[in-house]
């Protein structure tokens, strides 16, 4: 597998895709054609192996709201926020320790005393219950793909002393709202391979009939985003409004049923504010009434308005973030990027997350495109 | 919000595999992969929980559809000619 | 600013001790402040090099000290008594002084703390000395309270004596960039232990003293040899970050060249971690001039250190202080770390 691995990392490869992508803009003709990822991940890894160097000049890669951090609404990380300012126990992942919410973040509550655990897995969290005396919440953030860990960890007689605090988020709704913006440019979505290995991808198959674009299905290797790419410019210029899986070694048609049981049976779609989009029906993810006994909002009384005792930072208000999630904005356009808001001190998310596109634009010296010439 | 990383099966017990990741091996929970999952296999792991197995033959049937793609899209490019050849001979390598 | 980012800066947080931009702001405000350069060209707190270089007749007294906080105390490969050394002979042997005249060595210990561990330690102190051809001579013993203190902190310092002082800020345009060894054992090995990572495997710390090695670069290269600086906190980025900036310099490095052990490279990707963010405490970085690093090279080969030595990158005009990564595919930025490592999930 070692080796297997590799060959998804081939460089020769990669550059006769690269040649292809060129090919293919060039047959649909236009002077730009743009394309919207919607994972994080997606853009870690474009970024980690330098594709924007390689990809077409006349190619648009935006990267949409795929980062599950930037796009929890500060309401969400102020609940958290306020269990750990009550002296309650929190166990998160690394992502969202320097969050910002209203007033502070989980890290600015651990400087001041708060008990704060980063954990690689939700089972970690639990373990970590097991073990004391006291209680312990685990801050669930993450779209589909890690709610239906945390849900099998509900489903597996987790500690006592032990609730979740959800902020999971549901992707595919807000695939529907930038598809439906009307400022929106974007000809065709590249969809995140491990979301799908769970919901399937059969799910875009309404979308892309309502909506006239296409969807593919990708995964993370360089080539495997190459290729998915190349797929989408080949249905766009075939005007072909179709799904296409380009990540068969994960991702089924159906997908994994057994995890789509495991997710529904614990949490439930509501509408809900992402940052900086508004609202989208159906895109967050809370538990349902028969799992209240975990739930850490029916657990706790959670008083968030002590944190409004701030006024909400005035810099909050440049802050072009959504814009920037929905692909309208790059952070360059932002007055804030790189100056007031830098991942140490960030104002928005998208500044803090590792795969927010500003902390990334940031982190790569604020200019992704370093072509050889 | 993808962070998935492929290893294989060194052992299970019950619920739990023991997954190896080139020479780093973690326990990884099988709750949810949806088919029967054995030593030797490849799983896909994302924070600590298999999310799918995956088909041995998944390296070739990719490669395939790669080599696909490129011959659809690029009939009188020589240069493609040349790196689809490439892939060919590749695909009829064994790798590790 | 918001008034909570306002507090958050009234306080000290963990981000400023790790090695990043963040530390160095901290300890130029706080600590460097108007700070003068010593006499005759010597090379004081305002330079912020790995140590001071103080002019004695025609050589310099080079100084160093550090204080070791990591935590566990015990790690794959080592422990915080060889780190002790190790890290203060390392930073001797980066301004050029090898031959280490001698080290002093305080401890901070817990009510509590266990003597078995205590003895491990010096033992391991010990060892390291002795490889490193040096002694402790002097030095300190504190004990505090239960929950004053967290566990052990030691503190060394070390003074060597040497003709040539090499900085960091040497760097010019076609210097080649070469690395001792692979990259990131030492941060991904403490790290997986720390957040109870439960991984398991080949993961070892590379913590050793370099003094040995580092004499052998250089009397192979001699002046050729313009930069030198180990990869600690921040990693290999932090240092090259550094590098490039203070001599005003860009810097490309090779993707491919640069060595990574399989286990570090997988813990990495398992986490979300570049191995080039991670701590070494047992590697250099040297800026070579173009006709000594072939030999230079060879000499790390030479020294059972050095084995996996690499010639990584090289200097260049553009886009000075900052780092390029040719990833084999295209260019990138090679950012510094911000903060603590964290691993994340996405």
């Amino acid at each position: 597998m070692g080796g297997n691995r590799l060959q998804f990392r081939d460089p020769a490869r990669a550059a006769a895709m690269a040649e292809m992508l060129e090919h293919l803009v060039q047959e649909i003709g236009r002077d730009s054609v743009s394309v919207m990822h919607v994972c994080g991940s997606h853009e870690q890894a474009i970024a980690r192996f330098g594709l924007r160097a390689i990809f077409p000049r006349k190619l648009e890669v935006i990267m949409g709201p795929g980062c599950p951090v930037c796009v929890t609404d500060m309401p969400e990380v102020d609940e958290a926020v306020a269990l750990a300012e009550a002296g309650v126990r929190i166990a998160t992942y690394g992502d969202m320790l320097r969050v910002p919410g209203t007033a502070r973040s989980l890290a600015d509550a651990q400087a001041a005393g708060a008990k704060i655990d980063v954990v690689y897995s939700v089972a970690q969290a639990a373990q970590l219950a097991a073990n004391l005396d006291e209680e312990l919440v685990f801050f669930a953030s993450g779209f589909e793909t890690t709610a239906v860990a945390t849900a099998a960890l509900l489903l597996s007689a987790p500690p006592a002393n032990f609730s979740i605090l959800s902020a999971h988020k549901y992707i595919p709704p807000v695939m529907e709202i930038v598809a439906e913006m009307p400022q929106t440019r974007v000809e065709g979505f590249l969809a995140a391979g491990h979301a799908a290995t769970i919901t399937g991808c059969a799910i875009f198959e309404r979308f892309v009939e309502r909506h006239g674009i296409p969807v593919v299905v990708a995964g993370f290797e360089p080539l495997d985003i190459l290729a998915g790419l190349a797929k989408l410019l080949e249905l766009i210029r075939d005007r072909r409004a179709e799904v296409a899986n380009m990540y068969p070694r994960c991702v089924r048609r159906e997908g994994n049923r057994r995890a789509q049981e495991v997710l529904w049976k614990v949490f439930r779609p509501v509408g809900g504010r992402w940052r900086g989009i508004a609202h989208v029906p159906n895109g967050n993810l809370r538990l349902r009434d028969e799992w209240s006994r975990f739930d850490a909002r029916r657990r706790f009384k959670i008083d968030v308005s002590r944190l409004w005792d701030y006024a909400p930072p005035s810099l909050a208000q440049s802050c072009i973030c959504g814009d920037i999630m929905a692909g309208i904005a790059s952070p360059s356009a932002c007055p804030l990027f790189s100056k007031e808001c830098v991942p140490d001190n960030p104002v928005g998310a998208c500044m803090v997350s590792s795969e927010g596109t500003c902390r990334i634009w940031h982190q790569y010296g604020g200019q992704l495109d370093l072509r050889q010439s | 919000m993808c962070l998935g990383v492929p290893g294989k099966v060194v052992s299970i017990d019950g619920m739990l595999a023991t997954v190896d990741f080139f020479g780093i091996r973690r326990n990884v929970r099988l709750d949810i992969v949806d088919e029967p999952v054995e030593p030797g296999d490849y799983v896909m792991n994302h924070v600590g929980f298999a999310i799918c197995r995956i088909p041995p033959a998944e390296v070739e049937e990719t490669i395939a559809l790669y080599e696909q793609l490129l011959a659809a899209v690029s009939k009188e490019d020589l240069l493609a000619a040349d790196i689809r050849g490439e892939i060919v001979a590749a695909g009829d390598k064994k790798n590790e | 600013m918001s008034a909570s980012r306002i507090a958050a800066d009234a306080k000290v947080m963990l981000k400023h001790g790790a090695g990043g931009r963040a530390m160095r702001e901290l300890i130029q405000q706080v600590f460097v402040g108007d700070a003068k350069a010593p006499a005759d060209g010597g090379i004081g707190l305002a330079a912020m090099d790995d140590g001071a270089a103080l002019r004695v007749g025609d050589e310099w007294l080079v100084m160093t000290t550090d204080s070791y906080v990591v935590k566990p105390p015990f790690f794959p490969g080592g422990d915080i008594g060889r780190l002790a050394v190790s890290g203060t002979v390392n930073d001797l042997s980066m301004m050029g002084a090898t031959e280490i005249a001698a080290l002093t060595c305080a401890v901070i210990i817990e009510e509590g703390f266990p003597r078995a561990d205590l003895e491990r330690i010096k033992a391991s102190i010990s060892a390291a000395c002795a490889e490193a051809g040096t002694a402790i001579v002097t030095g300190d013993t504190k004990v505090m309270g239960r929950g004053e203190i967290d566990g052990i902190v030691l503190n060394t310092a070390g003074v060597a004596f040497t003709r040539r002082v090499v900085p960091d800020c040497g760097l010019r345009l076609g210097d080649q960039i070469i690395v001792t060894g692979t990259i990131g054992d030492h941060g991904l090995a403490v790290m997986a232990l720390r957040h109870s990572l439960e991984l398991e495997g080949e993961l070892f710390s590379d913590v050793a003293p370099l003094n040995g090695l580092i004499r052998r670069a250089l009397e192979a290269g001699g002046d050729g040899v313009v930069a030198m600086k180990d990869p600690t906190r921040g990693g290999l980025a932090s240092a090259l970050h550094e590098m490039a900036e203070k001599s005003r310099v860009g810097i490309v490095l090779q993707a491919s060249r640069i060595p990574v052990n399989p286990g570090v490279q997988a813990t990495g990707e398992l986490l979300g971690i570049d191995p080039m963010h991670a701590a070494n405490e047992g590697k250099a970085v040297l800026g070579v001039r173009p006709d000594a690093a072939a030999s230079v090279l060879a000499a790390l080969r030479s020294h059972p250190l050095g084995r996996q030595a690499e010639i990584v990158g090289s200097c260049v005009a553009q886009r000075p202080g900052f780092v390029i990564l040719d990833t084999g595919f295209g260019l990138r930025l090679l950012a510094e770390p911000e903060g603590e490592l964290l691993p994340r999930i996405c």
